[in-house]
C-alpha cells in the first residue's frame, strides 16, 4: 500500500518536471536533435550492410566524389559513401559515449557514497585518491592509458571511465554528507536499520536526481574525449566513430578541399554535444529548485 | 600567509607528483609486459638482439630493480632513450618545448578577453549581449578544438590562401632575424586563433558567474546610493570582488601550457609537444610518451599549487579550512 502511494507520488512529480521542461523550447529542440541522432544510429544496419565499406565492393565507386549525383554526401578516398559512414559512425560515438558515462557515473557514485557514508579513514583515503585524479591532466592521462592498452572500443570506454569520475565522486559525497545528517535517517538508524537499508532506502533515492542531471552533462564529456582519442589514432580501427572519420580525413582532406569528408562527422559531434548540454542544463534547472529562481 | 597552509599544500603537490611517477612506472612496465617485443614485432630480430635492446631501455631485471633504476634515473633528470633514432627523451622534449609555449601562451593571453566579456555579461544578466555571448561560449565549448582547426584551415588557408597550411616557418626558408620572426608569426595566426576560440568560453563562463555572485551584495547598493554611475560601480566595486575565481582559473590554465594543444598542433603540423605526443602515440614511442606525460602532469600540479597559494593570499579565509 505505502509502496503504491510512493510510486504514484513519484510519477506525479516526474509528470510535473516534464511539464516544466516542455515550456523550455530550446531544450525541446535539443531533445529532438538527440532523438534524430539515436534513430539514425539505430537504423544504420537496416539501410546498409557493413560489407558496403569493403574494398571489394567499393572498387567501382568514384573516389573523393563531391556530394552531387549518386552519393548524397560524396565518397572518401576509397570510394566509400560518406553518408553511410556517418550513420555507422553515430552508432559508435553514441554507444561509447553512453557506455563510458555509465562507467564514470558508476565509479564516481560508488566512491562518493562510500566516502560520504562511512567517513573517517575511508573518506580520507578515497578523497586523497580523488584529489590525485582531479589534478593529473585528464587528456594526457587518457592518452597514455589508451596507448598502453590494446586498441578497442572497450579500452576507450574504460579509459574515459577511469579518468573522469572524480567530479561525480565529489558531488555525490557532498550530497551524501548533507542527507546523512537528516532526521529521518537518524530515526531509521534508531529503529535499528542496517547500513545497506540506510543507503538503499534513504540515502540513494535522495542523491539520484542529482546523479541524473550529472549524467546528462557527463555524456558530452565522454563523447568529446572519445572523439579526441580517436582523432589521435587511439580508437578501434574496425569500428569507426565520428572522431575516427575526422582522423581518416585528417589535414589532407582539408587541404584538398574535400569538405564533405570532415564537415558532416564534425557537425554531428557538435550537434550531439550541444544538445546534451542544453538538455542537461534544462534538466538541472527542473530538478534543482534552487536554480529555478536565478 | 599561515605556514601550516603552505606546508599542507606543498605536501599535497609533492605527493601527487610522486603518485604520477609511480603510476607512470606501473603503466609502462607492468600493464605493458614487454614493450620491446611489441615495439619491434615483425622486424625479424634475433633473441640476442631483443635482449640487447631490453638492456638498453633498462627493462631487464626484476620489477623492483627496474623501479629503483627508474627512480634513480628520474632524480638525475634522465628520462631514458627514445625508441626512435636512439636519442635521449629529454632532447626530443626540449626541442619541442618552445614552439608550444609560444603558441599556447599567445592563445591563452588572447582568450583572456573572455574575462572582460564575462564580467559585462554577468553585470547585465539577461540582456541581449549576455544571451549572445553565453550561447556562443556554449557553442565553442561543444566543439572539439581540432575540428575548429580543420574548419579554419579549410576556409582561411586552403580556400582563401591567406595563411600557410602548417608548420613553424616556410620550408627551406633562409630568412633570419625580423623576417624569420614575421614568417613564424604568419604561421602561428591560425592555430593561435583556434586555441583562443576554444579557451575563451571557459573564461567567459567563470567570469560571468563570479560577477553574478557579487550582484546581490549590499556594498553595490551602497555605491549606487552614493550616486555612482553604473559603469563605475561595476569597475570599482563589483569587478574587484569577482576577481578571485578568475585569477585562480588563469593560474590553473597556465599549467596546461604544455598539454593544451595536442590535437590542434597535429592539424597544423606545429612542431611542439602536441605533435611530439601525436608522433609518440603513432610510433608507439613509449619512453617519449612517458616523459611527456610526466612533464605535462608536473606543470599542471605546479600551476595548481600556485593557484592555491594565490587564493590564500587573496582570500585569507580559505587558509583556516
Amino acid at each position: 500500500m505505502t509502496a503504491a502511494i510512493a510510486w504514484a507520488r513519484r510519477r506525479a512529480s516526474a509528470a510535473a518536471s516534464w511539464r516544466r521542461m516542455r515550456r523550455d523550447r530550446l531544450a525541446m529542440v535539443a531533445l529532438g536533435v538527440l532523438l534524430a541522432c539515436v534513430v539514425m544510429a539505430l537504423i544504420a544496419p537496416l539501410v546498409s550492410d557493413r560489407a558496403d565499406f569493403n574494398a571489394i565492393n567499393t572498387g567501382d565507386n568514384p573516389t573523393h566524389a563531391s556530394p552531387t549525383g549518386q552519393f548524397v554526401l560524396g565518397t572518401d578516398g576509397l570510394g566509400r559513401s560518406m553518408a553511410l559512414q556517418v550513420m555507422w559512425g553515430a552508432r559508435v560515438s553514441l554507444l561509447v559515449g553512453f557506455a563510458a558515462t555509465v562507467l564514470m557515473i558508476g565509479i564516481g557514485t560508488l566512491i562518493g557514497l562510500a566516502a560520504g557514508f562511512f567517513g573517517g579513514w575511508t573518506d580520507a583515503v578515497l578523497m586523497r585518491i580523488t584529489d590525485w585524479f582531479m589534478v593529473i591532466p585528464f587528456l594526457p592521462l587518457a592518452i597514455v592509458l589508451a596507448a598502453v592498452l590494446e586498441r578497442g572500443l572497450g579500452t576507450i570506454v574504460l579509459v574515459i571511465g577511469i579518468t573522469s569520475w572524480p567530479s561525480t565522486a565529489r558531488l555525490v559525497r557532498s550530497q551524501v554528507l548533507s542527507v546523512r545528517e537528516r532526521l529521518y535517517v537518524d530515526r531509521a538508524r534508531a529503529l535499528g536499520a542496517g547500513r545497506l537499508h540506510l543507503i538503499g532506502r534513504h540515502i540513494l533515492p535522495n542523491v539520484t536526481p542529482l546523479i541524473l542531471a550529472n549524467t546528462t552533462l557527463a555524456v558530452p564529456i565522454a563523447i568529446l574525449t572519445e572523439t579526441t582519442l580517436s582523432f589521435l589514432g587511439l580508437g578501434d580501427p574496425s569500428e569507426v566513430s565520428w572522431g575516427g572519420l575526422l582522423e581518416r580525413a585528417g589535414s589532407s582532406a582539408v587541404k584538398e578541399g574535400y569538405w564533405w569528408e570532415y564537415l558532416p562527422p564534425g557537425l554531428g559531434i557538435v550537434a550531439v554535444v550541444l544538445a546534451f548540454t542544453i538538455v542537461g542544463r534544462a534538466l538541472e534547472e527542473v530538478l534543482d529548485p534552487r536554480l529555478r529562481e536565478r | 600567509m599561515r605556514a601550516s597552509y603552505v606546508i599542507r599544500k606543498l605536501i599535497g603537490a609533492v605527493s601527487t607528483l610522486a603518485f604520477v611517477a609511480v603510476f607512470n612506472f606501473f603503466l609502462f612496465r607492468v600493464v605493458n609486459r614487454n614493450p620491446v617485443d611489441s615495439m619491434f614485432r615483425g622486424r625479424n630480430l634475433t633473441r640476442e638482439q631483443l635482449d640487447e635492446l631490453t638492456r638498453k631501455f633498462n627493462l631487464d631485471g626484476s620489477k623492483w630493480d627496474q623501479f629503483v633504476a627508474y627512480v634513480r634515473q628520474l632524480l638525475r633528470g634522465d628520462l631514458g632513450l627514445s625508441f626512435r633514432g636512439n636519442r635521449p627523451v629529454v632532447d626530443v622534449i626540449a626541442e619541442a618545448l618552445w614552439p608550444t609555449v609560444l603558441l599556447v601562451g599567445t592563445s591563452t593571453l588572447l582568450a583572456m578577453i573572455g574575462i572582460t566579456i564575462g564580467y559585462r555579461a554577468g553585470w547585465k544578466r539577461g540582456s541581449r549581449g549576455d544571451t549572445v555571448s553565453t550561447s556562443l561560449s556554449m557553442l565553442t565549448y561543444s566543439m572539439p578544438e581540432f575540428f575548429i582547426g580543420m574548419v579554419m584551415l579549410g576556409i582561411f588557408a586552403a580556400s582563401l590562401g591567406w595563411f600557410p597550411v602548417g608548420g613553424l616557418e616556410d620550408p627551406g626558408s633562409t630568412a633570419t632575424g625580423l623576417e624569420q620572426l614575421l614568417d613564424q608569426f604568419h604561421h602561428m595566426v591560425l592555430p593561435a586563433l583556434v586555441l583562443a576560440i576554444a579557451y575563451v568560453g571557459e573564461y567567459m563562463i567563470v567570469a560571468r558567474s563570479a560577477m553574478i555572485e557579487t550582484l546581490r551584495e549590499d556594498y553595490l547598493q551602497l555605491a549606487r546610493a552614493k550616486g555612482m554611475r553604473d559603469d563605475e560601480v561595476r569597475r570599482k566595486h563589483a569587478v574587484p570582488n569577482a576577481r578571485l575565481p578568475v585569477v585562480s582559473l588563469s593560474a590553473i590554465n597556465f599549467g596546461f601550457v604544455f598539454s593544451g594543444a595536442i590535437a590542434v598542433e597535429s592539424i597544423f603540423s606545429w612542431p611542439g609537444l602536441g605533435q611530439a605526443t601525436y608522433l609518440a602515440v603513432r610510433g608507439p614511442d613509449l619512453p617519449v610518451l612517458q616523459g611527456l606525460f610526466l612533464l605535462m602532469s608536473a606543470t599542471v600540479i605546479l600551476a595548481n599549487l600556485i593557484a592555491d597559494l594565490l587564493y590564500g593570499v587573496l582570500d585569507p579565509r580559505v587558509m583556516g579550512r
